[in-house]
């Protein structure tokens, strides 16, 4: 149980501190540590929790640390993690903060953060890659040819703006009526 | 104390009334901080959305740090982290406790089936608006980084790091340049 809650503490500090980008750009790192180094989660799973991240409400890397640790060790693993997650963004942000004036202009920043953004975007594509095409086969988010007549239209509708819980609530909607009826 | 709660409520709502996180959360952040309770100035804000995307971890997180230090230095920030964190933690909480016991029920599980491809099209919808605007050679890079961390498994940390590293090298050779 502790060696359980350490590794949830060092999985999700690695989280924190090397979650640039926001959200969907700590997917990728979060599968990598949740699904592929710890074996905590199938794939199924993860895709489950990042849906019902979407849902409810806060960031998604909160959200997800919260769910995970508690499906991995219980409330004790929720604050674990939780707290774990925000330990990095709080040191580093506060250092930022206390520095603000000098950093604002500095050419090292501006320069790593644009050097930074292709990482980003390729790390947001890689956790779509991972769903779509897992290299196991438990919990599939691709089924049938429903699946990606699901991924096309909202993928479409998000392109026009519509809300994205709207989006989830009405997928779920045609989940039940294609496999539930 | 009182503007210690006041930092703790505000980030509370932002927390509890924010769906979608990032970008979505802009907005009410904005009303709150700025219109609201006037802690920053409009031209200030532009400057923190910039520090918060460029650190590590959630927006809203990097947010709630640098308004609540602005304020009240350390114990100000933890106040307005510990606002954004408690809604999320207790309704995620709840939801993970009450949903393994419906897993597995037939109508929640057919649902899942629905839901698991399009959180996939909402996962990749904000790549267009990244890759808008960036070099050729960026976005094969970006595709690059992509096809390596999902095919080979490889940690997305290594390009970080490397990409950090590039960014360091690259202003310190322009440095240079500049002072000849």
């Amino acid at each position: 149980m502790i060696a359980t809650l350490l590794q949830l503490l060092l999985s999700y500090l690695k989280i924190g501190f090397f979650g640039f980008g926001g959200g969907y750009a700590m997917l990728s790192l979060i599968h990598s540590e949740v699904v592929v180094n710890n074996g905590w989660l199938t794939n199924g799973e993860f895709s489950d929790i990042i849906a019902i991240s979407q849902m409810t409400p806060g960031p998604i890397a909160l959200n997800s640390a919260t769910y995970i640790g508690y499906e991995v060790a219980g409330v004790a693993g929720a604050v674990v993690a939780t707290v774990a997650v925000c330990i990095p963004a709080l040191t580093i942000m506060m250092l930022i903060t206390r520095f603000f004036l000098k950093l604002h202009n500095n050419r090292y920043v501006a320069s790593v953060v644009w050097c930074m953004r292709p990482v980003v975007v390729g790390m947001i594509a890689s956790a779509a890659l991972l769903l779509i095409f897992p290299h196991t086969d438990d919990g599939r988010s691709f089924i049938d040819g429903w699946s990606w007549a699901i991924f096309l239209l909202t993928l479409a509708a998000s392109a026009r703006k519509v809300n994205p819980i709207l989006l989830i609530v009405l997928s779920g909607v045609a989940g039940i009526v294609i496999y539930g009826l | 104390m009182r503007e210690l709660f006041e930092i703790f409520w505000s980030f509370l709502k932002i927390g509890a009334f924010t769906f979608g996180g990032g970008y979505a959360m802009i907005p009410l952040i904005q009303h709150e901080v700025i219109t609201n309770r006037r802690w920053l100035a409009e031209k200030d804000f532009l400057d923190l959305l910039t520090l918060a995307q460029a650190a590590p971890g959630p927006i809203a997180l990097n947010t709630a740090v640098f308004v609540g230090y602005k304020q009240r230095g350390y114990v100000g920030s933890l106040a307005a982290v510990a606002g954004v964190v408690v809604p999320s933690f207790t309704i995620l909480l709840l939801v993970a406790m009450f949903f393994a016991d419906i897993r597995n029920n037939q109508w929640v599980d057919a649902a899942f089936r629905g839901m698991r491809p399009a959180v996939v099209a909402l996962i990749i919808a904000p790549i267009v608006g990244l890759t808008r605007g960036m070099h050729a050679a960026f976005v094969a890079l970006a595709m690059a980084v992509a096809v390596v961390v999902w095919y080979f498994g490889i940690s997305p940390v290594w390009f970080l790091v490397a990409g950090a590293a590039a960014g360091v090298a690259l202003a310190a050779y322009r440095g240079k340049g500049v002072k000849r």
